[in-house]
């Protein structure tokens, strides 16, 4: 199966902006959008600082009947897939509705709605645990909420792959497509910034114990202490390249290759699996390394994980050959909104022929041989991207972005 | 419970109905037609008990299509307790 698939639609919740217009030009300004924690208080925990959304009112986008069944990540992903869909030009009722499917990514579901619902167990008793956290909390919520607002009833689906989500889904969307779904929502949206998720992602050890925004999240630098954490993500609205010629829409792009990996054990010599991952998705796309004119990297943030990545890239690509960029060094690690939003991200450096930067990082690893896109914005001749992301616990994937003769234009 | 406090907790457990408007008109309205869900039904009941610390029969809504015969359903529970 080779039909070639496209991204129609993008609908974007970031903690740099609300919508594509907004997101694009803060990151193309490179506006940091990591601050201390203010949905709770974070001074008892060793991380203080999350990229936070702080302008959304979900009252303003959703109707009333949404909000008390939802938890803010279902209710950030269903503004986000709204937008979508209106930025594609489809009306979602004018399509037969075995027609179109829904697959997101998720990483920690609704945690903020279930902390709520623990504490009202613990402290009240549990007729006072609301009915509707059956399913507010579920990881596959987004994907239910999606689907019944919109009248999907095609396949539906959530992938659980931590911060490699927001690819692994736009691979399965592709699939789907290929099968015979004519549109798929895809892209992952998660809130992880509550008490009970902080403790959960605290174990994972990654995160940087950095109280200056401007110096704690910094992949491939020397400095480089962990990530910083972030809450939103992408909606993107993926098609059958001919159906989306067949109604003239607007493509962003091909979704031309697609790889996934996973890492040997930590105990086993065996090389990291990244690399792999990429070149799957090169031969998957039928493309060379010399025709990829990008990187946006995955920046776990941490020294080890960075040399691995760097090390993968120069290796695929050769040593400083082609322009990397992190522009999630402006909104942190976003789970399974992270790869997605680089994915939405991506697409739009290659409609506006810009590599949007990778700010705060001042000094390289030497170690790291990657041309990093620090500071300002770099204009290019843009055709075909590579996005990279892996996700804790040894998930490992790559996505080719392409744009021209094959992206239905 | 007044027909206003009723209406209260509807709206706080599940917002304003799929159709039509939560006033006194809505009183004689099945919730089907209302666009109200069996879980938000549910999520209903759950505050009517909390509210009025009573139990209310696990069948109520098979027994009760409106929001009229829920607070008569109500009373009753109310009055048995």
């Amino acid at each position: 199966m080779t039909e070639s698939v496209v991204v129609t639609g993008l609908g974007i919740v970031a903690p740099t902006g609300l919508g594509v217009d907004r997101y694009w030009a803060a990151t193309l300004s490179g506006r940091n959008g990591i601050r201390r924690v203010s949905r709770f208080d974070p001074s008892r925990y060793p991380v203080r600082l999350a990229g936070e959304i702080t302008d959304f009112v979900p009252s303003a986008h959703l109707p009333s009947r949404l909000l008390p069944q939802t938890d803010r990540m279902t209710q950030l992903a269903l503004v986000a897939t709204d937008w979508a869909f209106a930025d594609s030009g489809v009306e979602p009722g004018s399509m037969p509705s075995f027609d179109m499917g829904v697959v997101t990514a998720s990483t920690s579901g609704g945690f903020d709605f279930g902390q709520h619902q623990l504490e009202n167990l613990w402290s009240r008793g549990p007729a006072q645990v609301s009915a509707y956290h059956s399913f507010a909390w579920f990881y596959a919520v987004n994907t239910g909420q999606i689907s019944i607002r919109n009248g999907m009833r095609g396949p539906g689906g959530v992938l659980v792959t931590e911060q490699a989500g927001g690819l692994d889904v736009v691979g399965q969307a592709r699939r789907l497509a290929r099968r015979g779904t004519p549109l798929v929502v895809t892209g992952g949206v998660d809130m992880p910034l509550c008490p009970w998720a902080w403790v959960a992602q605290l174990t994972s050890r990654r995160m940087t114990p950095c109280d200056d925004p401007a110096a704690a999240y910094l992949p491939f630098d020397v400095k480089a202490s962990g990530f910083v954490p972030g809450e939103g993500g992408a909606i993107l609205i993926v098609e059958r390249a001919a159906d989306a010629r067949r109604r003239a829409a607007r493509v962003y792009g091909e979704i031309a290759g697609y790889g996934a990996t996973f890492d040997p054990a930590p105990s086993a010599s065996a090389e990291p699996a990244l690399r792999r991952a990429v070149e799957i998705a090169l031969a998957d796309a039928a493309v060379a390394p010399a025709d990829v004119d990008a990187v946006f990297a995955d920046g776990a943030g941490l020294g080890e994980l960075d040399l691995i990545e760097a090390q993968a890239i120069a290796s695929v690509f050769g040593p400083h050959r082609i322009p990397v960029t992190v522009p999630k060094t402006m909104t942190g690690r976003l789970y399974s909104g992270g790869a997605a939003l680089d994915l939405a991200t991506a697409l739009l450096a290659l409609r506006h022929q810009v590599v949007p930067p990778t700010i705060n990082v001042t000094d390289q690893q030497s170690d790291c041989p990657i041309d990093l896109v620090i500071g300002q914005p770099r204009a290019a001749p843009l055709r075909c991207v590579v996005v990279l992301a892996r996700g804790l616990g040894g998930f490992n994937a790559a996505v080719v972005l392409r744009t021209g003769r094959s992206a239905g234009k | 419970m007044t027909p206003d406090e009723l209406i209260a907790i509807f709206r706080a457990s599940a917002g304003e109905p799929e159709s039509g408007v939560l006033d006194g008109e809505a009183m004689d309205v099945s919730f089907g037609e209302l666009g109200y869900d069996s879980i938000q039904l549910l999520e209903i009941a759950g505050g009517i008990e909390r509210k009025l610390a009573i139990a209310l029969p696990e069948n109520i809504f098979a027994e009760t299509r409106t929001l009229r015969e829920l607070l008569l359903a109500i009373e009753a529970a109310a009055a048995a307790r």
